[in-house]
This record gives C-alpha cells, structure tokens and sequence, in this order.
C-alpha cells in the first residue's frame, strides 16, 4: 500500500463533491485526506484527494472518477515533484509556567500563535504531513486541548499548469 | 514537474500514448461523438440506434415539431421540456403524472408528436422505457412526479444502469423554495439516483430545461449507454422562459472514445494469428454498437467460435455453425468448455461478469486476454487485458477484420482444426436438454422451446428473472440482434410484462412475447391494464411452477429441500402439479381486458400457442401449469470454479483429458 494524491479538477457546480464522495465510499475505497477549493478559474474547482492504496485498485477508482460527468482531469502528483500543504490550529495548555517554553516551540516551528487567553494559546501552523505531526508531539506534553487539521492541498513545482490544460478549447457541440 | 497522468478525459484511453488526442474525424463510420458534433440533438437520440442489421428497426421518423424553430420563443418551462423532448426525436414516454410534474403533463396534451403511455405503477414506466430502448436502439423515456413517483423508477434506473440501457427518466420536483425542508413528496432523487444513473441532473430554472433534456439524451445515448436522470422542480416547470433550440451543451468533462487504437488493434490481430484455441466472447456491447455484421465477418474471416453471453444473446445467429452457445453459470458446458480451455479470448463489449467467470481465479487460466470496450473502466476491472482497446465495438471489429486480413496476405493463418473438433465432439456428447416429467405433467423448457419455434425468429422475446430466464436463453433460437431483452445485471424480478409492453410500443409490427414466472408475473402484471387500453397486444406466456423456482432450485441443491418461503400455492391445493391458483391468471388475464388461457397438457401446448399467435387485437395472457422440479442445468454453482461445471445434477463433464 502506498500513499497517492490525486488532483481532481472537476466543474465547479453543486452536488459535484458527493458524487466524488460517494464514489469512493461505493468502491470500498478510504479517503485519507480531502480539501476542496477554488481554483484560478471561476468555473473549475480543484479537489486535492489523499488515498492509501494499491496500484490496481487506484487504476479502477481513477477510470470510474473519470467517467464522472463533471469530473475534467484527474492527474496523480508526484510527492517529489510536488509542494504539499496542510494547515493546523491547535489550543495548547500555556500558563504562566509554561507559556514562555510553548512559545519557544511555536517559535522553532515557524508556527504562528494567532489568539491567546489567560491560560491558553492558539497555534497555527503550515506544512506537510511529517513536520505538523512533530509539531503535535512536541506539543502534546503541554496539553491539547483542541486541535483542527486541514486536508492536504498540493501543487506541481515548476511552470506549468494542470489547470490551463483542462481548459483548452474542448469541442462544443452547439 | 513529473507529474503523471493518471487519467485525462480528453485523451484516448489508457493504451494511447499520452496526450494524443480521440479524433474521429478520420473514420468511415461516423462516430456518435461526430454525430453529436454536427447535429447534436436530433442525432444523439438517433446515434445508439441500432440498425437491427437482419431485423426491420422501425423507421426513424423526422418528428413533427410544433414549436417554431429554429431560434427562440416564449414559453413555460413545461411547453419548453415537451419542445425539447420532441426535438430530440422522443416519440413515446412512459409515465404517471402527479403534483409536481403537473405542469408538464398539461402542454404534453397538446403534443402531435409525443405519445403518452399512462402505466399504473412508475416501476412499469421505466421498465417499458427500457423495453422499448433495447428493442429500437432509441432512448427509451419515463416520467414521473416527485417523491414516491420518483422512487418508484429507482428499481428500472438500476436495472437499466446494471445493464447499459439508454433511458431518460424525467421527474417533478418540489417547488425550488420547499427543496430541502422535507415538504409533501419530497424525495432527494437526484441524491438517491447518484449511484445508478451515468448521469443526473436536477433543475430548478426555466431557462435550464430545454438544454439540460438535449445534454441527457446525449449523455444517455452515446460513449457507454446508461439511464440519465432529469429532476426538474415545479416552479420551474411553470416560469416563463425563452425556448432556444438548439441549445448549446455544457459538458466540457463528457468526451467518449469511440475510435480504437491503431497499435492495439494490430497486436490483437497479432494475438488471434499465433492462437491455436481462440475464443470470440461476446457481450451486450455488441448489440448496442450494432456490430453484429462486422462480428460475423470477422467470425467467417478467422474461422473462431463464439460464445454469447445473456445481454448478447442474438448478436451472433444461434444457428450458425461457429456458435457454440451461452457461457455462465447456466451456460452449455461447450460454451463454458471453450473459454476453459481457450488460448485467447477476444472479449468484445463484455465484462467478465462473475455469472460468466466463475470463479474468477480459475476462469480461462491458459488464455491471453483482448478485452475490448467503450468503457475504460471495464478493461482490467476483473481480469487483466493483455491487450487492451477502448473503444466502440463496431468500429473495433471492422479495424480487426481488416488487420486479421493483412496477418493473412502475411501467411499467418493458424490451423484451428483441432480446437474446432474438440468443442465440436463437446457439443454431440453435452447438448442442451432437459427430461419429460414422468407424471405427464408439462416440462416448462418444452413450454418455451415450442413458443420460440411457432412464433420464429423475427420475434422480440422478453423474459423476467428465474428458471424461466434461463431457459428462454437456452431454448430458443436467437438469430437476430434486438430479438432478446432480459434483466441480465440486476436481475428484476418483474421486468417482463412492462418491458414487453415497451418493446411492443417501439416495434408494433413485430410480435413480441414475454415469458414470464409467475412470481415475477404478479410484481408487475398491472400494465396489462395499460396493454389492453392503450391497444399494446403483447403475449404473455406465464410459466407457472407455483413457486419462486429458481430460488427453489437453490434450496434444492443447497439448503437440503428445506423449501423456505418459495410455494406461491396454498399447501392445502390437491391439485397436481399444482401452478400458482391464487390469483386465477385466466381470470385476472380476463379482469384486465385480456384473453386468458390456461395450458396443462403437452398435447394442448402447440394450439394454445398458435390461438396466441392469432389474437392480434388485444393481449393474451397463457397461464402454462408446468411441474415445479424442473431445474436449469447446465449449473456452475456460485462461486465455484467453470470447471465444475455440472451438465445435469451430480454430473460433471468429461473434457477428454485435454492438458490447459
């Protein structure tokens, strides 16, 4: 088992992520990770989907997701090629004692507190999968008290565009 | 940036090199996708239509529009629904109205073009959109109004999904501003129908319609066929709109390949000139890319036998000598024996179903693969292709015969003598047969096999689910495509009496016989009220074992004869056999404006028959009382291996010690 992102860019129309959705859960597939967003063009959306598995079965669920009237292009991105982004927040315990040696570590993280209370401060962080979970371990002693993580978002490095492609002129029909 | 392309729509299928794009613009035959290019709505209705090459298809009619066109006019969202339908060449739909869809029930009236057929339960709608879809190669179109209308298409949606059927269903919705608030007959079935449509859409704006019905035909009809939903809310159906016609679609993710690859095509021919056993196996796609004559070519061509799977039944002539019959689980061991022992399959339209493989780890285990279809997601799904083609069948094998005829004028034309006199010595030592009952009771394959010799071969044959199915797939002879409709991948109890009706409804001139259960007959048999009103003299020929037969037979091979809930007869009946007496089929035949007749002696079955064949104004409903141990052999039970295969119960086949 091996883990693969795959960019879906799909019309931006609605029910669109239920369909995706629910093919996953129809095929006996797992999403690992999910995000779902605009894109540079108004009528494309951009799905970033993180999933755990085979080669096979990927190869079946990619042509079944691409049988998907308002699916445009799925492309699988490389992990070397490619800058991949999760976002974080997290309260963590941080009182008089402890604040200073949390805000150190936020700190070390280049992680950014973004609200604070008497004893408890709100941390945001961005990167990938492995530096937000050292994050969170070296957090942990502290105490969490609430933590949100984002779907993993990702981008090709390079020049080029997955999106401009989709678009080239398809033929109409009328 | 390495970025690698998993799957691009607008490429040409897994075996193209990346990014090299489907044109069609080279082929002799026009695609569906250069049909929906140039005329995008007329010919989509028209482009999966098959042409029935032996059998006469109804001629395709240029409908009378009403609406002015082209251009733009003012109109309800209703009067623009019913312009659409007639534009897209819609003859027939099948429906019940209610509430919601009210508003379009009332320009319907006034169509000159579109015949309305009120069923009396949507189930029957969608089933007779899917009769008539099969038997003209036309999309097949139900209505229905929201709520439990809607959900009472879910089962024929299905079915019709299960075995790539081109059907619009249409559906009411409540008004816009009550959607999502659990008003009256209110049902998400957009939401619900997801996992069963190829596609959906749901409506809410006037300006929407016309062009959302073109889009759904389209959708419906081309690349894979499949049923496509349209929900339309009322407050749509009753704003005022401009009716434009044509519409321009919107469908920039919907591009189906049709063209196949020039290199894979050449290594199948490649394949098919170095194998010794190779094996045609052909499915449903066959008859819905109206390939049948390019398949016979290529079949004479090559000298290869075929094997026809249940949705393909008719597509190669059952009397011609390279047929070897039906493979699956209730297929002749011939059938089951040459996919076995095979050394190439070339798989056209099919997709390796489990009632075909058996178990799939032990199914064709010495054969190369060619799978071709139009769907990529079918190739490599269950069995891995060695060569794989995306691809419309008929263009597929025309390609193919012409590369297999270049291997020729290469000398490369193998010796297949061998291979053809083992399945041949296979087809005189296990033929297709069943035992007389010893009682003289009727044997229900005999019931079947005489309705297929008097009614022929240019009849349209539809069955329900069970015993009966299998053995109308068994036992008549099919020799055209289109001549054969059955619930092969859902398998709905039910189906027969509605699709029938459809069937009958779409080719009027052609006779069109349903064989039937009599389970299956009592979930549907309310249309027969629709047949006898609507003037649809369909044959009804209910074989009437008095239980749910085939569920029977499992319990008789299976479960100890511990019979569980399968007597559809009283116990305390004396009569024997006994057939289902609760309802009275002859009488209900008669309370719904039919002819009834009730068969139980071999002697009577010929001139019930031929009295059916007679009766041309109104349907006839025969009720064949038929001793209820018959069971459907030959058998691969589920799950096992094809090579367990049982010609008869405890009897295996012998293959004569042939080496895999």
């Amino acid at each position: 088992m091996t883990t693969h992102t795959l960019s879906v860019l799909v019309e931006n129309k609605p029910g669109v992520l239920v369909r995706i959705a629910g093919l996953f859960a129809r095929r006996n597939f797992n999403i690992d990770s999910l995000a779902v967003g605009p894109t540079e063009h108004e009528e494309i959306s951009r799905i970033t989907i993180v999933v755990n598995c085979e080669e096979h079965p990927l190869e079946q669920v990619t042509k079944q997701l691409n049988k998907l009237i308002n699916v445009l292009k799925i492309v699988e991105l490389e992990p070397g090629a490619t800058v991949q982004r999760e976002l974080i927040l997290i309260k963590i315990r941080a009182d008089a004692e402890s604040r200073s040696r949390v805000l150190e570590t936020v700190k070390l993280f280049r992680a950014r507190v973004v609200d604070v209370a008497l004893d408890v401060v709100t941390v945001e962080a961005t990167g990938n999968r492995e530096k937000l979970d050292a994050l969170i371990k070296v957090l942990e002693p502290f105490g969490i008290k609430e933590l949100v993580q984002s779907g993993m978002v990702a981008i090709g490095r390079g020049g080029r565009s997955i999106t401009d492609r989709a678009l080239r002129p398809v033929e109409r029909s009328a | 940036m390495t970025e690698q392309m998993t799957g691009r729509k607008d490429t040409a299928g897994p075996e193209s090199p990346a990014g090299s794009p489907a044109s069609s613009s080279a082929s002799a035959v026009p695609s569906p996708r250069d049909l929906a290019a140039r005329s995008p709505h007329r010919d989509a209705a028209r482009a999966a239509e098959p042409s029935h090459e032996q059998t006469p298809a109804p001629a395709a009619e240029t409908p009378r529009a009403q609406a002015p066109s082209p251009g733009r006019v003012r109109a309800t969202g209703a009067q623009a629904l019913v312009y659409a339908l007639e534009r897209v060449g819609a003859d027939v739909v099948f429906g019940i109205p209610g509430g919601a869809v009210l508003p379009a029930y009332d320009p319907l009236l006034d169509s000159k073009v579109i015949r309305h057929i009120l069923v009396r339960h949507e189930q029957g709608a969608g089933h007779a959109a899917t009769g008539y879809a099969q038997a003209t190669g036309r999309v097949g179109v139900c209505m229905a109004t929201s709520g439990p209308g809607a959900t009472n298409l879910v089962t024929p949606i299905a079915d019709a999904y299960m075995d790539s059927v081109p059907i619009v269903a249409i559906t009411g919705q409540v008004p816009s501003k009550l959607i999502g608030t659990d008003s009256f007959q209110e049902a998400d079935i957009s939401g619900i129908t997801i996992p069963i449509t190829k596609h959906n859409f749901l409506v809410t704006k006037p300006e929407d319609i016309a062009r959302t019905i073109g889009e759904a035909f389209h959708v419906a009809s081309t690349g894979r066929p499949g049923p496509v939903l349209v929900d339309i809310s009322k407050d749509a159906l009753q704003a005022t709109t401009d009716f434009i016609w044509p519409a321009p679609f919107d469908l920039p993710g919907y591009h189906p390949v049709t063209r196949p690859h020039a290199r894979q095509v050449r290594e199948a021919a490649r394949l098919i000139s170095e194998s010794r056993r190779p094996v045609l196996y052909v499915g449903g796609g066959v008859i819905k890319a109206r390939a049948s004559a390019q398949l016979r070519e290529l079949a004479e061509l090559t000298g290869i036998p075929v094997v026809t799977t249940l949705m393909a039944r008719g597509a190669f002539p059952d009397r011609h000598p390279l047929h070897m019959g039906m493979p699956g689980m209730h297929g002749c061991v011939t059938a089951v024996g040459a996919l076995q022992k095979a050394d190439l399959l070339i798989a056209l339209g099919t997709r390796f179903d489990d009632r075909v493989t058996g178990k799939l780890d032990t199914f064709a285990p010495g054969a190369l693969i060619v799978h071709a279809d139009i769907d990529p997601a079918e190739i490599s799904k269950n069995r891995r292709a060695d060569v794989p083609i995306v691809g419309d069948c008929r263009e597929v094998i025309a390609d193919l015969v012409a590369a297999v005829r270049a291997e020729h004028e290469q000398g490369h034309q193998p010796d297949l003598g061998a291979w053809k006199a083992q399945l041949d010595s296979w087809r005189t030592t296990y033929p297709l047969g069943y035992a007389e009952p010893d009682d003289g009771s009727l044997a229900p394959q005999y019931v079947i096999e005489r309705i297929g010799q008097i009614a022929g071969p240019e009849a349209v044959y539809v069955a329900g689910v069970g015993q009966h199915q299998m053995w109308a797939a068994q036992f008549i002879d099919y020799e055209h495509p289109g001549t054969w409709i059955n619930s092969g991948g859902l398998g709905t109890m039910g189906f027969a009496v509605p699709a029938a009706m459809g069937a009958k409804v779409g080719r009027p001139d052609t006779t069109v016989w349903a064989i039937d259960g009599d389970g299956c007959f009592q979930m549907t048999n309310q249309e027969l009220a629709t047949c006898a009103l609507e003037g649809i003299p369909v044959k009804v020929a209910i074989i009437n074992n008095g239980s749910l037969g085939m569920v029977r037979q499992w319990q008789t091979l299976f479960y100890n004869e511990r019979y569980s809930n399968t007597d559809l007869h009283g116990t305390a009946e004396p009569r024997k056999p006994a057939g289902t007496r609760i309802p009275d089929f002859v009488k209900l035949a008669e309370a719904y404006g039919c002819e009834g007749i009730r068969c139980e002696e071999p002697g009577e079955v010929d001139k019930v028959i031929e009295r059916a064949m007679a009766i041309d104004d109104r349907p006839v409903v025969l009720d064949f009382v038929v001793h209820k141990d018959a069971m459907v052999w030959p058998m691969v039970a589920a799950g096992t291996s094809n090579n367990d295969i049982k010609f008869a119960r405890g009897i295996a086949p012998d293959w004569g010690g042939q080496e895999e």
